[in-house]
């Protein structure tokens, strides 16, 4: 358990110290902050986003662990102490873009761009689990990232071809 | 006719915005922070329909980190809406709640947090009346009447009719009339609304996720009698809107009067169910349509009679009503016409404007009404489209004139495509069926959503000191249908300059000369003739600078992708943009230009004439291959084809962007989405878990095309719109589609899979009989 204080009003806060896209951040928060409002409040990385807060939308899609696409409302900044997570901040490394953000650009895959963060991730978790997917394993794995202007199509050609595999369609 | 030797436009140039979105670096209005910010959230009604006796708000002011509570006493009382004539809606309540969310008070806390606390300790006394939810009988003497002014709760009321209705029927082969049902969706952009209000020095700043800063500017200013001039809205960017996001909100109001009170930026947001109930998505109709066919099908005359829920305010819904039959009348040529409709309220959320403003439901009723007329007289849905279909350079009955107009070529083309005549021919499988419908919307409204004489848009391009790039300054707000992208494209192309040295400074009434903002599709003819009009105008003075320079008459110059060559003489070293941009620079100063843009007098003089004018229509056609399950009512669908006349392309991978999109809504609204609600008018899925928008599982395939020598004589190069259009024949191809592979009408919309296999069932029960 991470230490803890309680306030003159009885509001226990806790220190919990979380890495985020290989920095470590050592913070106070609340038992009921979530993960989502502690990445884009204390750490002001607002790239992750925020569409529905139950779970639904996929738009603060983060990665724990490196690897597995979580959604961070669904997590507790209390249940993130002592773990890794990469946001769509810590995908390009030194301004060179990610392959598969060049082909999301490439291939018209967003418009607002209000799910991208959260596309990017899922499809570079998928990528990264499984280099060379079918179309209906690129579908599967951004189900649960809800786009209202794309129609999905041209996210599935950009990850179809950030795979170095035919573009479907 | 068509200039085809484009350097920019026509080319798939990578978004303007697509670095900033792809690493998360783009902040839109909800990541916005402010020194010293507080947090605001409005408190809802909890039941549809009550009179406020009393609202107390002492308990929540007494919890630490409450800033200001409001109520309707601190907020102007001056009704806002659309029309003078339908100033309905308050920034909060002032005697009864309308709907269940209807904003009745605002906070603004120190945090989130306590904003909720502090929602939950504000008393509302309520006296609890009768809800309207029927908008069908909301007419009828024993509903109590929702607005003081509107008797019968009838919000608009329309009767057109066009030629001798009576006649035309009376010398009909066929006469045939069909209802259908359409039901009550949202636009659901992914984004949830927000607004940063900041009222400092007497100047009101608004950062908000809106589709028009222009439109905001002068609802905010008027509401709180301020000049224009000391209010400024920013749109950052703006995560969808689809229509949801083109009037205030209460955010905006009551963010306001709570930064004024507080003398603090105040962020104000909704969640997602709050934005179910803020609303302003489809209308929910019933549409009767009756119409009279010669022996070979042609449309001799149409009398549409509708009556649709607009929900407790006008919103932008009066426009939405006379849309729902103005804009039926284009893509077939109907001699005679009579439209009906009446717009009722009810204590349900108010509905407005949603991607093909009014036009996708009626649209689905008139092309299932032309199946059910193909069907009846034995002639084949493609041939009864063509032989109506709409020619270029015509009238419509209603007084719109078309000029480009495809709509033959892409009924044939989609046949093509589909291999229509082959698949009809030979037959489809078991539980297979094919159908096919046609769309057409308005590039741009002919005349703006209040009463002015300004221009419908603007722009001016600033070219940099030493001419490596060149920023558009254009009011435009791009939603993410990609305006950003194709107005630099424009912009490029008029100044013989290349597109990836184009800067955009947009959405900001502040540093932008004024555009009336995204919809109705406007923004690429409206905001791109601007930009044409500006961009030629650099052109000319960096031919009249390099003509000095070159010492070379100006006729013999030419500018193309920021070079600066001689026509005649190919041997004179060329020179570059950035040079003659430079040289002007030290000798004229800034080389600046403006572009401005009013569209022509449009429409007839009747009543309501001005809804659907446009300089310019598009048209497409949808055809949609189905697979039904007998035995569950499942919809399996095999491929979508989309054909659309949109003239010259700008920017091909945005354009098939908004088919893929605009597609992707409609086939949600034809199989999956609904609002619904309980008995006593609360929402009961306004989540995204309850309201059904497809996932990537849920695409079908689609192929989509445009005719590729279409142009268009009002739009910039030839242009047009393509963003709602694609809407409009979504729902109508899959009911055909259903029809022509079981045989039976699914009245109703959504199609669910329930409501086919129940339409089987019944079919069955019949036949055994
Ligand atoms: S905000 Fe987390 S899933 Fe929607
Ligand atoms: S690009 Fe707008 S939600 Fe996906």
């Amino acid at each position: 358990m991470s230490n803890m204080i309680i306030d003159k009003d009885g509001v226990r806060r806790y220190v919990v110290s979380i890495t985020v896209n290989g920095d470590e951040y050592t913070k106070m928060v609340k038992s009921n902050t979530l993960l989502v409002n502690f990445l884009r409040d204390a750490l002001d990385l607002t790239g992750t986003k925020k569409g529905c807060e139950l779970g639904d939308c996929g738009s603060c899609t983060v990665l724990l662990d490196g690897k597995t696409p979580i959604n961070s409302c669904l997590m507790l900044a209390v249940e993130a102490d002592g773990r890794e997570f990469i946001t769509v901040e810590g995908v390009a490394s030194h301004e060179k873009l990610d392959h598969i953000q060049e082909k999301f650009i490439e291939h018209g895959a967003l418009q607002c761009g209000y799910c991208t963060p959260g596309m990017i991730l899922s499809a570079k978790a998928l990528l990264t689990r499984n280099p060379k997917p079918t179309e209906h394993e690129v579908r599967e794995a951004i189900a649960g990232n809800l786009c209202r202007c794309t129609g999905y199509i041209n996210i599935i050609k950009a990850i179809m071809d950030a795979s170095g595999q035919e573009i479907p369609m | 006719m068509s200039e085809k030797n484009f350097n920019v436009i026509g080319k798939g140039k990578p978004r303007y915005d697509g670095r900033v979105k792809v690493t998360g670096a783009a902040k839109y209005c909800g990541d916005l922070k402010f020194p010293n910010m507080l947090y605001g959230k409005m408190l809802g009604s909890p039941y549809a329909h009550a009179k406020i006796l009393s609202i107390d708000t002492s308990e929540a002011m007494k919890i630490p980190g409450v800033k200001a509570v409001i109520t309707a006493k601190d907020v102007p009382s001056l009704k806002y809406g659309i029309s003078p004539a339908r100033w309905d809606e308050n920034c909060l309540c002032i005697e009864k709640a309308l709907f269940v969310g209807d904003k009745v008070a605002a906070v603004a806390c120190v945090d989130e947090e306590t904003c909720y606390k502090a929602l939950k300790a504000i008393k509302v006394e309520y006296e609890v009346l009768k809800p309207v939810l029927d908008y069908m009988h909301a007419d009828e003497d024993d509903m109590p009447q929702i607005h003081e002014k509107y008797a019968k709760n009838i919000n608009t009321e329309i009767h057109q009719e066009f030629g001798d209705i009576k006649k035309a029927f009376a010398e009909a082969h066929y006469v045939r009339t069909d209802t259908f049902v359409g039901q009550r969706c949202y636009q659901c952009p992914i984004e949830p609304h927000s607004a940063v209000c900041i009222w400092q020095d007497n100047k009101l700043t608004v950062y908000s996720s809106t589709q028009s800063v222009h439109y905001f500017q002068h609802y905010i200013a008027r509401e709180f009698e301020l000049p224009m001039g000391d209010v400024r809205v920013i749109a950052p960017f703006v995560g969808g809107g689809f229509g949801g996001k083109l009037e205030p909100t209460g955010l905006e109001f009551n963010g306001a009067a709570l930064s004024r009170i507080t003398g603090r930026p105040v962020k104000m947001f909704y969640d997602r169910q709050e934005m179910f109930q803020h609303n302003r998505g489809r209308h929910q109709g019933t549409y009767k349509i009756t119409s009279g066919v010669d022996k070979d099908g042609k449309i001799l005359g149409c009398h549409v009679d509708f009556q649709t829920d607009g929900g407790a305010y006008t919103s932008l819904g009066i426009a939405t009503a006379y849309y729902a039959g103005a804009l039926l009348p284009l893509t077939y040529e109907i001699p005679v016409y009579k439209f009906d409709n009446r717009r009722m309220y009810t204590n349900l959320p108010a509905c407005g404007a949603h991607r093909g403003h009014g036009a996708p439901q009626p649209k689905y009723a008139f092309e299932s009404h032309m199946d059910n007329i193909a069907k009846a007289m034995g002639i084949d849905p493609l041939d009864i489209r063509l032989r109506n279909a709409r020619r270029p350079n015509t009238e419509t009955v209603n007084n719109f004139k078309v000029n480009s107009c495809g709509m033959k070529e892409c009924l044939e083309r989609a046949g093509e495509l589909s291999d229509w005549r082959k698949k009809k021919k030979e037959g489809l499988p078991k539980g297979r069926g094919i159908g096919i419908s046609t769309g057409s919307f308005v590039t741009g409204a002919g005349y703006p959503i209040y009463r002015t004489d300004l221009p419908h848009a603007s722009c001016m391009i600033r070219v940099h000191e030493d001419g490596t790039s060149a920023t558009l300054y254009s009011g435009t707000v791009d939603i993410g249908q990609g305006s950003h992208t194709i107005l630099c494209q424009m912009a490029a192309e008029a100044m013989g300059y290349r597109y990836e040295n184009m800067k955009m400074v947009a959405s900001d009434t502040e540093t932008c000369p004024l555009d009336f903002g995204a919809y109705a599709s406007r923004q690429t003819l409206m905001s791109g003739s601007a930009v044409k009009q500006a961009g030629e105008e650099i052109y000319r003075q960096i031919i009249d600078m390099a003509s000095t320079m070159l010492n070379l008459p100006p006729e013999d110059l030419k500018c193309e992708l920021g070079v600066i060559s001689s026509i005649s003489r190919p041997k004179v070293a060329p020179i570059t943009f950035e040079e003659v941009a430079r040289r002007f620079f030290v000798l004229r100063g800034p080389l600046i230009a403006k572009g401005v843009y009013t569209p022509p007098r449009l429409g007839g003089t009747f009543k309501g004439a001005p809804v659907g004018t446009s300089p310019a229509y598009s048209f497409c056609v949808q055809a949609a291959e189905v697979q039904i399950d007998e035995e569950t009512g499942k919809i399996d669908v095999e491929r979508v084809w989309d054909v659309h006349d949109v003239g010259q392309v700008i920017n091909p991978v945005n354009l098939h962007g908004q088919v893929h999109g605009a597609l992707y809504m409609g086939l949600g609204e034809t199989i999956w989405e609904q609002v619904h609600f309980d008995s006593n008018g609360k929402i009961v899925n306004g989540n995204l878990g309850g309201y059904m928008i497809m996932t990537a599982l849920d695409m079908p395939p689609i192929t989509s095309e445009v005719l590729e020598d279409s142009y268009e004589i009002a739009g910039p190069w030839g242009a047009k719109e393509v963003g709602e259009g694609a809407t409009n024949p979504t729902i109508g191809a899959f009911r055909n589609a259903i029809f022509d592979a079981m045989g039976v009408s699914v009245n109703s919309v959504p199609l669910t899979y329930e409501k086919v296999w129940r339409a089987l069932k019944e079919k069955r029960e019949s036949e055994n009989k």
